[in-house]
């Protein structure tokens, strides 16, 4: 972890509601895809936390959905405009474990760290399926990047207005070596019924400070309590308790 | 001495500055930012005799300046404490700690303080009363001055360490718990644990915590914090920790001048994990401004 400043030069709007954040800064603390960066803006007591969709070359790209206030102001910031954050924090995907062929699922706001990750995926020379699901053509975004990233790109609408009709797992492949997921609650569950392979899920819970002091955002697993920020957000599918 | 130096309940510190319980873990994670020797002290996280997960669900709201926490005292018991947390905490941090402890009933108060007790760099005990996340312990012993009472004896009669308790402000009259506490043989006191509180999330229409209350902290609370903290130093001859909402140095001059004799940092750890050593390090060039030659002089001044 480190805190940072950083320098948004683009903020534009993917969809209703989803924006894309891009920012200059110090990137070293950001090690594997899936981890999250905290934000502290103006007027707000609680940092914001976001998945990091992508970090290279010095910008640091976040994809957020106005959720709330915190979101909302946001999404009104101008290029130029210099940012306290803290970085590289929470655990990420392990890449190791992805076997040849994996598969991976992105659902809304949890499409962006499946960004990174099939970046890395394919520069070790998997063969990678990303599956991203909306609920309707007009939310789609990024599924040009994904493409032009080399993978398999398949899009899911829940009405059927764009590419595959219904959610996520009704994209899988016959046969893939293992799964990697972002998305809401309900999806997760989703995932992890319809399949038989193992994989990893990134969770999203409130959190205090986001790097492991407060316990606001602990949860159960097989393997013991885990901070959502700090032993997480992403668990392995085998060690996950579901709270309802 | 130096101009931050105090001392509290006979231990000297070399500034007031400690980390508050439940902020702070037990200080390793922030160890890796800064050398958190630094601090005066550090309160660590409230410890009880068995493990506890704390409160299921959303633990967390956002306030205006600050936020309410319903963690529920999630902490891996004294004997996981003892065997794993207090070594990583000790290997990283060299100062006096304050070894902060709560309970269910009395008999865990005093089984957890005893097993503590015996390690040497343990300078205090912070008894928790104050806790309002839990149901049947923590704050229901704060909130009468019968039980605070029973609650110090208790302690002070296993432990030779000076025995400070943790006081609550969701009572009408926090004097009169802070004085049953002297009464009954407290070393020290500090003041205040968090506010009782709620949000309402608009869309879902319930509670956003899970526990429906959760407990108040941060800058929005500071102005409260000073007040108690200025009752209570005016109304007993122990020692006062002082705590509550502080993010800045000027707020550290303010709880001392109300009588505090160390301050700590708790909310602001969260949002900021490096305020208690830009605080340090900010503090004499504070005290300049405003013709402070030490800190030990202005305890109290204002009452």
């Amino acid at each position: 972890m480190k805190q940072q400043l950083f320098t948004i030069e683009s903020n534009r709007k993917l969809a209703p509601g989803v924006f894309e954040m891009r920012l200059a800064g110090d990137l070293s603390e950001i090690t594997a895809p899936g981890q999250f960066v905290n934000l502290r803006l103006e007027g707000r007591y609680l940092r914001r936390p976001i998945s990091v969709c992508d970090a290279e070359n010095g910008i640091l790209t976040l994809i957020y959905k106005v959720v709330g206030a915190g979101t909302e102001q946001m999404s009104a910031m101008q290029p130029g405009t210099v940012l306290d954050i803290l970085t590289g924090l929470g655990n990420g995907y392990d890449l190791t474990l992805s076997g040849e062929h994996p598969v991976l699922l992105g659902g809304g706001a949890g499409v962006p760290p499946m960004y990174l990750l099939a970046k890395k995926l394919l520069a070790e020379g998997k063969r990678v399926t990303a599956i991203l699901g909306f609920n309707t053509a007009s939310e789609i975004f990024y599924e040009e990047e994904f493409h032009a990233l080399g993978c398999e790109t398949i899009v899911t609408t829940v009405d059927g207005s764009y590419g595959t009709k219904g959610f996520v797992t009704n994209a899988l492949p016959e046969a893939y070596s293992y799964f990697y997921t972002c998305g809401p609650e309900p999806m997760l569950k989703a995932v992890c019924r319809f399949t038989n392979t193992s994989g990893q899920l990134s969770f999203e819970k409130r959190m205090g400070c986001g790097f492991g002091a407060c316990m606001g955002c602990t949860c159960k697993t097989l393997t013991g309590n885990k901070r959502i920020c700090k032993e997480g957000p992403v668990m392995k599918k085998e060690e996950i308790v579901w709270e309802d | 001495m130096g101009r931050l130096n105090v001392t509290l309940c006979g231990v000297g510190l070399d500034n007031p500055i400690i980390p508050a319980s439940g902020t702070f873990g037990f200080g390793y994670e922030f160890a890796e930012l800064y050398d958190i020797n630094v601090l005066g002290s550090l309160s660590f996280k409230g410890t009880t005799k068995e493990p506890r997960f704390g409160n299921p669900g959303t633990r967390i709201a956002e306030a205006p300046s600050g936020l309410l926490n319903a963690v529920g005292l999630q902490n891996p018991g004294v004997d996981k404490v003892l065997a794993e947390e207090l070594p990583k905490l000790k290997a990283c941090f060299k100062k006096p700690i304050m070894a902060n402890i709560s309970g269910f009933s009395v008999d865990e108060y005093t089984y957890v303080a005893e097993k503590l007790s015996a390690d040497e760099q343990i300078a205090w005990f912070e008894v928790n009363i104050s806790c309002p996340n839990v149901h049947g312990g923590g704050m229901s012993f704060g909130t009468d001055p019968k039980a605070a009472a029973e609650v110090t004896r208790a302690v002070k009669a296993v432990t030779d360490k000076p025995v400070i308790m943790k006081l609550s402000p969701n009572v009408t009259s926090i004097v009169d718990i802070a004085k049953a506490c002297e009464d009954a043989g407290a070393d020290g006191i500090s003041l205040i644990n968090t506010l009782l509180a709620e949000r309402i999330d608009l869309k879902t229409r319930r509670p956003v915590i899970k526990n429906v209350t959760g407990g108040l902290s941060g800058p929005a609370v500071f102005p409260l914090a000073v007040r108690m903290v200025s009752q209570v130093a005016k109304a007993v001859k122990v020692p006062v920790v002082g705590l509550g909402g502080v993010s800045s140095a000027e707020n550290v001059l303010e709880l001392m001048m109300a009588g505090a004799t160390a301050v700590q940092i708790g909310a602001a750890n969260l949002v900021d994990p490096y305020i208690a050593r830009d605080i340090i390090r900010a503090l004499p060039e504070t005290m300049d401004r405003y013709n402070i030659t030490t800190l030990e002089s202005i305890i109290g001044v204002a009452n």
